[in-house]
């Protein structure tokens, strides 16, 4: 059943302009999360998905980490994938015109090793219509060359972010680690950069130990935490920058129900990212959107952006 | 095509110290079963343990609209599994993944199963008897009372030999050691499930005697549908792409995998 949500038909408006991104509704699947979308077509209209951030995409191909790649933790999972994909290219020439032809709201989520990586990426998006947003890959902590230097290093988040925005003229949304000191000196350079909104929170890196060989579980040693473990340390970066930092948050981390999604909500997300929830739910990104319209009603709320930052004291 | 769907518990019972069967009702998941996909079954409600458990379907009868799975309990999701009691309802998602190739025509297959790893050769079974063919199981465990699936193999009306690596039932030693009294003109094609050790020596059984065969493999998952690439393997180390087991597989051609001995 498709429903169809916004201004006049007396439901409340939950639509979202995510720094030039418009999104029909808050919720969207995170990246590395929900593949091209396509995967999870028996379970989930993705076209009523408020944004699709598809898997990290790279200029070349990549085959991945070793595995293990995958770990599961107390309410929560480690990973480290590796940013395994095909190309920027098959994605470009391949997966984006079924997605664009589906009506499904597309953010590409590109991954780089150098500044110029970035740059080429994002000039390749050029005469590609179908892409909503890209969010950038700043943050991805498997990928020992790089990855994790960007994403922590204030003066790197600015260069790479102008060299973007000034190849690329789709709304730009860094996605910001969490494994940083202060999280609002980062976001402050993203800002400086030109970025058009911020995505919060990346994983936190961790690790997890089998006592039976006495290895690392991980082939990678180290991934990333995500799950509802990581959700009071999203809640808190996303609240200290709201208070400090003028552009619109994606908030995510843990996200499991829509009670979870309006606390991101009011500590200052203006959309949020489902993004482990979705291997426990397939269908949680359209069942947080159905709790938040009821919550509304209920509440007599008329828009969404009144919640935005209502908890920042 | 496969459902998140609400399944009600017809049954949970133990069959031996650590095994389960698991049966629920969900007639909309059992229309579109085939044998070698599988179930993603949520645990828990609250999110620890979080991950769905993967298991392989062990039978299924559409008529009823009911769905088996033989689980064995070997962390703290499989052992929340064991407090299901009939008439709860559980949130299960399939069927998932490539299942076993079926033959065109009647055949004379052969089942090698070890352990819990005998679950989705009994629905294969049940699918290559209703084609007509002639089905030989070779079942192994370790002890008698680890046989579990004996009786209904036997109520299919399969050939069964079994092996205990006790000898308290069967023959007396790994259950690949029972290829030896087969004729390999006698047969077409192996499926097998278990051991990768024992899978390997299935695997070159069927490679000496110029056959045909598949095997189940089993990985640990999170999403299921080929999204998160957590479940990646180099079937052969010299591969350069990593396959993922639930989309890929779990089934592959037995002459495609190098088995890994401690698993």
């Amino acid at each position: 059943m498709k429903k169809e949500y916004g201004q006049g038909t007396g439901q409340p408006d939950i639509s979202v302009n995510l720094g030039g991104l418009s999104m029909k509704n808050p919720v969207a699947v995170a990246s590395g999360t929900f593949g091209y979308g396509f995967e999870y077509e028996d379970f989930i209209d993705i076209s009523g998905i408020g944004g699709v951030i598809v898997k990290g995409t790279t200029l070349e191909p990549r085959p991945g980490n070793p595995p293990p790649r995958i770990a599961e933790t107390p309410a929560g999972m480690l990973n480290a994938i590796g940013l395994e994909n095909p190309g920027v290219d098959v994605f470009l020439n391949e997966y984006l015109p079924v997605l664009r032809e589906k009506g499904v709201t597309v953010i590409l989520n590109i991954a780089g090793n150098t500044v110029e990586e970035y740059a080429r990426l994002a000039a390749k998006l050029k005469g590609h219509p179908g892409i909503a947003g890209v969010e950038l890959n700043i943050s991805c902590p498997n990928v020992k060359e790089g990855g994790l230097q960007f994403g922590t290093d204030p003066v790197m988040v600015k260069t790479v972010v102008e060299a973007i925005k000034a190849e690329c003229s789709l709304p730009i949304i860094p996605k910001l680690s969490p494994n940083v000191t202060d999280i609002v000196a980062i976001a402050q350079a993203a800002q400086e950069g030109g970025a058009d909104a911020l995505a919060m929170i990346n994983t936190l890196m961790g690790m997890a130990v089998d006592i039976r060989t006495k290895r690392p579980v991980l082939g990678n040693v180290f991934g990333g935490l995500s799950g509802p473990a990581i959700k009071p340390v999203a809640l808190r970066m996303i609240y200290q920058v709201y208070r400090e930092i003028d552009l619109p948050i994606l908030g995510g981390g843990g996200i499991m129900n829509f009670t979870d999604a309006l606390e991101f909500i009011l500590v200052g997300a203006s959309a949020v990212s489902i993004g482990t929830g979705n291997f426990v739910n397939p269908c949680l990104a359209d069942e947080i959107v159905d709790g938040l319209i009821e919550y509304m009603q209920e509440n007599q709320i008329a828009k969404l952006t009144d919640l935005v930052g209502a908890a920042a004291v | 095509m496969s459902f998140l769907a609400k399944g009600r518990v017809l049954k949970n019972q133990q069959l031996a110290d650590d095994l389960y069967e698991l049966e629920f009702l969900a007639p909309q998941i059992a229309l579109k079963c085939h044998p070698g996909k599988f179930m993603q079954i949520r645990v828990s409600e609250q999110d620890d343990p979080l991950l769905r458990r993967p298991l392989s379907l062990y039978d299924v009868d559409v008529d009823s609209g009911s769905i088996s799975l033989l689980y064995k309990v070997v962390g703290q999701g499989t052992r929340i599994m064991t407090s299901f009691k009939p008439d709860d309802t559980i949130d299960v998602m399939g069927p998932l993944g490539n299942g076993f190739t079926m033959p065109n025509y009647p055949l004379n297959a052969i089942l090698v199963g070890g352990g819990v790893g005998i679950a989705p050769l009994m629905y294969l079974a049940r699918w290559l008897i209703l084609l007509d063919c002639q089905v030989k199981v070779l079942y192994g465990a370790n002890t008698a009372g680890e046989l579990v699936a004996s009786d209904r193999f036997s109520r299919l009306g399969v050939e069964l030999e079994v092996a205990t690596l006790d000898g308290s039932a069967g023959y007396h030693g790994p259950v690949t050691d029972l290829l030896k009294d087969q004729d390999p003109h006698e047969v077409d094609s192996f499926y097998t499930c278990g051991p990768e050790m024992m899978m390997a020596e299935v695997a070159e059984y069927v490679a000496c005697n110029y056959l045909w065969g598949e095997c189940s493999l089993e990985e640990h998952m999170a999403c299921g549908v080929g999204a998160c690439l957590g479940c990646a393997r180099k079937l052969k180390p010299a591969d350069v792409d990593y396959v993922k087991i639930c989309k890929d597989g779990p089934v592959f051609n037995v002459q495609a995998v190098e088995f890994m001995m401690g698993r």
